[in-house]
This record gives C-alpha cells, sequence and structure tokens, in this order.
C-alpha cells in the first residue's frame, strides 16, 4: 500500500517539476540522460584499494533537487562509489581513484581544490547515528559551523531551521541543552541530518541511514529526505529494494561479478522497478539474489 | 535469584579473586610497614616533619640533638614533578597526534616501536644523559629564561649559576616520563570511533578541526590517565634526581638555582650510612611519599571515571 501510494506521488512531483527521463542508452554505456540541471555528474570514475580495483568506469548524472538511490547487493562498490563524491575515499591509506566528479561543472578532485571546503557543499550521513559524544544537541548541529569557522550570528534561528528541515525540532527543543547521546537512535540519525544541513549543503549523501534503525524511525527519515529533496540533491546508499521505490527519483544499480563493481543500469526508480533495460537489475529489484 | 556455578568457574573465580586480594594485601602491607617503622618519628616530631627544613642525625650523646623534617624534599619532589609533567604532556599530546594522524605508515610503526623502547630506559641512563649532555644546553636555556622571565620570582637567579637545578632536574624528568604518556595517549587517540572523525570531515573540517572537536575530548580522561602514570614514575623518580640536583635542605622555589631534592634521591643519599633513628626517619619519609603517589593515583581515577561518565 505504502509503497504505491509513495510512488503515485512521487510520478506527481516528477510531472510539477516537468521532468523528461529519456530513454536510457542502449547496452554498455551506463549514462542515465536527464533533461534537468545537474547537482553532480561522475566521468569515467575508477577507484582501487591497493591493487584491488573495486570499481570500473562509472558514468553517472545525479540531477539537481532529487533524490538517487544506489542499489546492489553488499560488495559491489556502492559505498566507495558514495565516498568518492566528496572526497572521503581518499582518507584511506592504500586507495586511488581515476575519472572525474563534476560539481557545477567543475571537478572536485581538481588539484586547486580545497577539499575541506568542497564537502561543506556536499554533506554525508552515516549508516550508524554519530552524534558528537561531548557535545549538546544544539552544539551538534552547529558544529560543522564551528568546524569550518563560518562566521554567522544567529545560531539559534540555524538550530531551529535544521532541526525543523531535520523533523526533529519538536522534539527536542525544550533540551537543546541535553547531550545528543541522550537522544533515542531515529533521533539521532536526525540529529545527524540537521548537523549536515548547517552548513548549507547542495547535495547531500547518505550511507545506508536507516539501516541501524526501527520501521517507524525509517519512515521518518524517508519522509524527511523527500522533504529535502526540494531543495537539494540527495544520493542514497540502500539495501532496502522498499526503501529505494520508496524514496528515491532515480536508481542506480551496481553490480559486481567478482571483479571490479561496474554500474549497469540507472534510471527513473519507477523504470527500474517495473520495466528495467538489463535482465540483471530486473532479478535484483525482484528479490531473485542480493 | 540463585546461580549456580560450575565447579570450573568457582576454581577460577577463586584464583583471580585471589589475585586481586593479594595486590591489594602487598600494598596495605607496604603502608602499614612503613607506617609502623616511622611512627615514633611522627610522635617525636609532630607536624613539623612535614614542614620543617632541617635533617640532622645528631651526635648520638645527646649534645646535638636529632631532628628530622622534609619539608624542602617534598617540595622539591612535587615542583621537579610539575615540572616535569608541563614540559612533557604538550609534547606528548602533539606526539601521539602526529603519529596517529599525521605520520605516514611506515613512520608511525618504526616511531611506536622506538616509543615503546624509550619507556623501558632505565632511569639511571636518563639521570646520565642529564648530567653528561643535557645539562649544558639546560644550562643555556635557564639562563635565557632567567634573563627574560627573571622578575617573575619563580624564575629569579641571583648567583647566576644555573647547573643541578630542578629546572634541568625536571626537563630531564620530562623526558623520562614523555614515552609512556605518548604511548597511552596514542591508544587512546588510536580508538576514537573513525566515523565521528568522518564526520568532521564530511563536515567541511579539517584534519585540526577534527582533531580539536572529536579526538581531543574523546581521548581527554585517557591522557589524563597517562599523565598521572608519568606524574607517579616523576614523584618516585631516585636515581636521575639523585645524579641531577644538589641535596639542600632549603625551600627552593626559585627552580633556575642550584638547589634542591626530592624524597626519594633523600632516601638513596641518606640510607648506607643512617644511624637507627634516622632509619626510621627515612622511613617515614617513605609513608609521606607512598600516601603522595597513592592520593595522585585516586585523584586521576576520580577524573578518569568523571570523565568517562560525562561521555555516553
Amino acid at each position: 500500500m505504502n509503497v504505491v501510494s509513495q510512488v503515485g506521488t512521487e510520478s506527481k512531483t516528477s510531472k510539477e517539476n516537468g521532468i523528461i527521463m529519456n530513454e536510457m542508452s542502449t547496452s554498455g554505456a551506463s549514462t542515465a540522460v536527464v533533461e534537468r540541471p545537474l547537482g553532480l555528474e561522475t566521468r569515467g570514475l575508477h577507484a582501487w584499494f591497493g591493487a584491488h580495483h573495486v570499481l570500473s568506469d562509472i558514468n553517472l548524472q545525479f540531477p539537481e533537487r532529487s533524490v538517487t538511490g544506489l542499489i546492489g547487493p553488499s560488495g559491489c562498490g556502492k559505498s566507495t562509489f558514495l565516498r568518492m563524491l566528496n572526497r572521503m575515499h581518499e582518507f584511506i591509506p592504500s586507495a586511488a581513484m581515476a575519472g572525474e566528479v563534476l560539481m557545477n561543472g567543475s571537478d572536485i578532485y581538481a588539484p586547486e581544490v580545497d577539499a575541506a571546503a568542497m564537502r561543506l557543499k556536499v554533506g554525508m550521513v552515516f549508516q550508524k547515528p554519530n552524534p558528537f559524544p561531548a557535545m549538546t544537541i544544539k552544539e551538534n548541529v552547529l558544529a560543522g559551523i564551528k568546524l569550518a569557522n563560518l562566521k554567522v550570528s544567529n545560531h539559534d534561528d540555524i538550530v531551529e531551521k535544521c532541526l525543523s528541515r531535520a523533523g526533529l525540532w519538536k522534539e527536542v527543543k525544550d533540551r537543546l541543552d541535553a547531550s545528543g547521546g541522550s537522544l533515542s537512535g531515529g533521533q539521532q540519525q536526525r540529529l545527524c541530518i540537521a548537523r549536515s544541513l548547517a552548513v548549507e549543503p547542495t547535495i547531500l549523501l547518505m550511507d545506508e541511514p536507516c539501516s541501524a534503525l526501527d520501521p517507524g524511525s525509517t519512515l521518518r527519515i524517508e519522509e524527511t529526505i523527500r522533504e529535502l529533496a526540494e531543495k537539494i540533491t540527495v544520493v542514497i546508499v540502500t539495501h532496502n529494494m522498499q526503501q529505494a521505490s520508496r524514496v528515491s527519483n532515480y536508481c542506480a544499480f551496481f553490480l559486481s561479478d567478482g571483479g571490479p563493481g561496474v554500474l549497469v543500469e540507472a534510471d527513473a526508480t519507477r523504470k527500474m522497478f517495473t520495466n528495467p533495460t538489463d535482465t540483471r537489475t530486473a532479478d535484483y529489484v525482484q528479490g531473485k539474489f542480493g | 535469584m540463585h546461580v549456580v556455578y560450575s565447579l570450573g568457574d568457582r576454581i577460577f573465580r577463586r584464583v583471580v579473586t585471589a589475585g586481586a586480594v593479594t595486590s591489594l594485601l602487598v600494598l596495605a602491607l607496604i603502608g602499614l610497614f612503613l607506617f609502623a617503622r616511622g611512627v615514633e618519628i611522627f610522635r617525636d616530631m609532630g607536624p613539623k616533619f612535614i614542614t620543617g627544613t632541617n635533617w640532622t642525625a645528631g651526635s648520638g650523646d645527646g649534645i646535638i640533638p636529632a631532628e628530622f623534617s622534609i619539608g624542602p624534599m617534598l617540595a622539591g619532589t612535587i615542583v621537579t614533578s610539575l615540572i616535569a609533567l608541563f614540559f612533557a604532556v604538550p609534547l606528548s599530546i602533539a606526539g601521539a597526534l602526529y603519529m596517529e594522524f599525521f605520520a605516514p605508515a611506515k613512520i608511525k610503526s618504526t616511531l611506536v616501536s622506538m616509543l615503546d623502547l624509550a619507556a623501558a630506559i632505565p632511569s639511571l641512563f636518563f639521570g646520565l644523559w642529564g648530567i653528561q649532555v643535557f645539562s649544558s644546553m639546560g644550562e643555556r636555556w635557564a639562563a635565557l629564561t632567567s634573563h627574560y622571565l627573571g622578575w617573575f620570582p619563580l624564575f629569579n637567579n641571583e648567583l647566576g649559576i644555573f647547573g643541578r637545578s630542578p629546572f634541568i632536574a625536571g626537563l630531564v624528568l620530562a623526558a623520562m616520563i614523555v614515552p609512556i604518556i605518548t604511548s597511552v595517549s596514542r591508544e587512546v587517540y588510536s580508538r576514537t570511533p573513525r566515523e565521528l572523525v568522518d564526520s568532521c570531515y564530511a563536515l567541511g573540517g579539517t584534519r585540526w578541526g577534527a582533531i580539536r572537536a572529536v579526538v581531543l575530548p574523546f581521548g581527554r580522561s585517557g591522557v589524563v590517565g597517562g599523565a598521572m602514570l608519568g606524574l607517579g614514575r616523576a614523584l618516585g623518580e631516585t636515581v636521575a634526581v639523585y645524579l641531577l640536583l644538589n641535596l639542600v635542605f632549603k625551600y627552593n622555589f626559585n627552580i633556575l638555582e642550584s638547589e634542591g631534592g626530592n624524597i626519594a634521591s633523600l632516601i638513596a643519599t641518606k640510607f648506607g650510612e643512617a644511624t637507627p633513628y634516622e632509619l626510621k626517619a627515612l622511613l617515614a619519609a617513605g609513608f609521606v611519599l607512598f600516601l603522595l603517589t597513592l592520593s595522585v593515583n585516586m585523584a586521576a581515577t576520580a577524573v578518569v571515571q568523571r570523565t568517562a561518565k560525562a561521555q555516553p
């Protein structure tokens, strides 16, 4: 029921926004072509850990103000891919990469790019809720501003705005000075979302943000994601097919057959779930493997 | 609810309980021994034993009365240890952060093993190194400090002689305790949850930002614990201080002047030729040192527990 209604809402939204998805180009080239400003785009992206080639030639486009779900079985490199979108990949000592990640048309891996400044524009929410333990709820929200030395005066407004956008304001507004760790798991994850929003990113990367949460919290976060996508571009890794169908406008299916992970297919979520081009996609979304 | 343990469990439980009780018992017995031997001195000297500045074995025939008090040595113990901590803690934190967050893998592993080696160097060598190698450099540092900061009583030096001062002894002690503090600090920093550090980076934080926001608060209690371990070593240090300081029974808070001593080096100096009554005084001094280190350790435990509780 829920799935159907959500997909329904989504298609309506799509029409309102006037998105036209073209058919994906046929086998081989893994590119989803869309007529809509791009929030982010990867070209010929490869990743290695030491000598181990984990991702091969990923070309993918993320339309602005939409949710793109990255799906695929474990070990297909989708989390690695996500971490390459904000250069978190490079913190792993043996990691290497090739290719381009274009944000507003310029490569975030270009030598002159300040990675820390770039990450202000590309927020990230992790699998396990991880509020800073030594900080209060309020301090957690403002942590990014403090970390990046941003000069802002209206701290209280930012806290309220971000917590509201993350759907947490009503629950915590009377205890902003309580420790972030005193919240429930789902609330902590929404706090982490609020924390990423405080530095006003235009892109938000989410690495299985609900996998450690109960179904109720998961639904709350999915609502939040839908609302966020009205303003920013969201990329979400998920193992949960229902979640992908509920929450995303577009889906990208990654797969590894023992070698490096490749992008099998990327398209509008509805098409991916009802009429995918590649039989492997069909098998995966129907739960035949993975 | 009644829990039934198997025979193996019961035996194991007794063995480990015995181990725990034994270490407590040994500690208590040492304290008791020192107190029992020294109690006569405490009775004879009263509080003056702690505050007085005179250590005289007496002439034995009663013409010159014996008088024992450890004020300057107690003060010297604390002063040299604080100097050591003052220099060692920032250095150790910096070293630990470098090894954990900046050093390339190869350098890191080399440093870690060298650090463990350094922690095992007998303090005698630190004392010898202090006298033979470090003293001349330390004297120059002391002269400079006195030249520029001499208006401050702590750094005043009227004689212009800078050797064998608490300052130099403190620096050598600092070198001695840096390895242990660094080692403990690095260990706790390395346990900072990876995802917290990642979150800082993802928020646009720099490495320093991540360290300040997450790593330092997370490691605080561990670093305090490491510093207290170091402090314990510095408080009880015997040989290095014995070699480096002139034992002078006078309160000396001008740390650049050539006077000082600590309780442990007092005991080492006097022990060999002590009269039976003086021996009791030395054991009484030992009891004071025992209490001092015990209270430092208990304070450290309290600090560690309190900061640990503050982090859910």
